[in-house]
């Protein structure tokens, strides 16, 4: 298997990497870009550790292959953070709710929780247990994360009307 | 673990997809939404050589046409759950579109990916049977269409050749007077049916009693099922008064007993084959009054 040359574009910023074809999105961002917020759980799409978005759709970064993925833009959770890591205000909600422990699966619950949020403004609690339902937590609970959701829709919902927000 | 080291190609089209597959040879699968593969393959359950991605092969977005719901086999579960057209003209599909998986997967996962993985637990492929759908497969030969009746055969394995792909799936649309259901049991949402059954039954024009109905079932066999109208008879002309949850009387009850008699589930880690037959007859006699209520419009 020889490597090929890649520009994946990551949270904003263009990398080359050279990858198996057989290599993995979470592989190469994890391995090889060093991101520590993209983790392998399950490799089975079940478990949600390893949720990125790509252009803007949460997937399973362990069932996509990174030649995939190249011309795509591809979000982490670090993607969310404003300059000098300043946390994202959803991030601020999970803090503030105790929505995080070990803090393993909090990337994916994070992400997955901002897409719902985006696609559907101000979703019931529901809407975010049905939305959240492939992320696993071992930790919390899951309360305080509903907690934590239901307080950021909330707050964005106030913040912009629902054609606004990004 | 990781997936064992394979060659990648990308196809621009079904013709060039069916050209590298057949040249592949056994060694060669079929990436679609990679849903159902990728996992095979991180848990080294398939161990193919070259993996034909055909993500970019088609870009058509669903559509209706001489009374078929067209769904191109690249779109994804997502699209069969949010799209106006399948919500409008197979309402039992957005339904069941549901049930699957997380929403990860349905971003990803597409429904060709899914008939051809042929999962025996796949709520796709009984609402496939449920609808009478059949699929468009291309293949070196050219194109021919399979009714989803034939296409599936045991445990993963479908009626294609070896180097055929699923290029289209073609529904009947919703007619007046058709009410349909969907049913699981699972013990977290999002996990594989224990038991799932899909019915759709059409009224006569008077709209009150059955002209005719169809069952289709998943996670009962080594495929999924389409309950043979033998097993059916007694429903035709009959009303279904009986509560969805409660059940009355009425023939709901003595055909599921019937369809769920003719089955004999293995037991698993997830469910004795007893507890499936039992589930059979409960979620059959439930969809089939649910199905009837809402052809009545007792129901939306």
């Amino acid at each position: 298997m020889t490597r090929r040359r890649l520009v994946l574009s990551v949270n904003g910023g263009d990398h080359e990497v050279w990858v198996l074809p057989s290599d993995t999105l979470l592989d190469v961002l994890h391995d090889e870009l060093g991101l520590a917020d993209v983790r392998y759980g399950c490799g089975e799409g079940v478990c949600g550790t390893c949720t990125v978005l790509l252009d803007g759709e949460p997937v399973n970064g362990c069932l996509i292959l990174a030649v995939q993925a190249a011309g795509q833009k591809i979000t982490t959770l670090r993607g969310l953070m404003g300059p000098g890591e300043t946390l994202h205000p959803l991030q601020e909600c999970f803090l503030r709710r105790g929505a995080s422990q070990c803090g393993f699966c909090t990337p994916g619950m994070v992400l997955t929780a901002l897409d719902l949020v985006r696609r559907r403004g101000r979703p019931s609690r529901d809407e975010i247990r049905y939305a959240l339902v492939g992320n696993l937590c071992r930790c919390t609970g899951y309360t305080k994360i509903l907690d934590a959701v239901e307080e950021y829709a909330g707050q964005a919902a106030e913040a912009a009307p629902a054609e606004v927000r990004s | 673990m990781v997936a064992p080291a394979f060659e990648y190609v990308a196809a621009g089209s079904y013709d060039e997809a069916v050209r590298l597959l057949a040249d592949g040879g056994d060694e060669a699968k079929i990436l679609a939404g990679g849903q159902s593969l990728m996992p095979m393959l991180n848990l080294r359950l398939a161990h193919p050589e070259l993996l034909i991605d055909i993500s970019a092969a088609d870009d058509r977005e669903p559509s209706v046409e001489g009374g078929m719901l067209v769904l191109p086999a690249l779109t994804r579960h997502r699209v069969l759950l949010e799209h106006d057209l399948v919500r409008r003209h197979c309402p039992l599909l957005a339904a069941a579109v549901w049930h699957v998986g997380n929403v990860r997967v349905r971003n990803r996962g597409t429904v060709g990916g899914s008939l051809a993985h042929a999962d025996p637990t796949s709520e796709i492929g009984s609402c496939a049977l449920a609808t009478g759908a059949q699929v468009i497969a291309r293949g070196p030969g050219g194109e021919r269409t399979v009714p989803a009746s034939e296409l599936f055969v045991s445990y993963w394995t479908t009626a294609l050749a070896e180097s055929e792909i699923i290029t289209d799936v073609l529904i009947p649309a919703g007619r007046p007077r058709q009410g349909w259901s969907f049913q699981e049991m699972v013990r977290r949402t999002s996990d594989f049916a224990i038991v799932a059954v899909a019915a759709l039954v059409e009224l006569d024009e008077r709209a009150d009693t059955i002209a005719a109905a169809r069952v289709a079932l998943a996670g009962v066999a080594d495929r999924v099922v389409l309950a043979g109208p033998e097993l059916l008879t007694g429903l035709t002309g009959s009303t279904l008064a009986g509560s969805i949850l409660t059940g009355g009387d009425d023939a709901a009850d003595a055909v599921a007993a019937r369809i769920a008699g003719s089955l004999d589930p293995a037991d698993d880690v997830h469910a004795s084959g007893d507890y499936r037959r039992r589930l059979v007859r409960v979620l059959t006699a439930r969809a089939l009054r649910e199905a009837y209520a809402r052809a009545t419009g007792a129901v939306a």
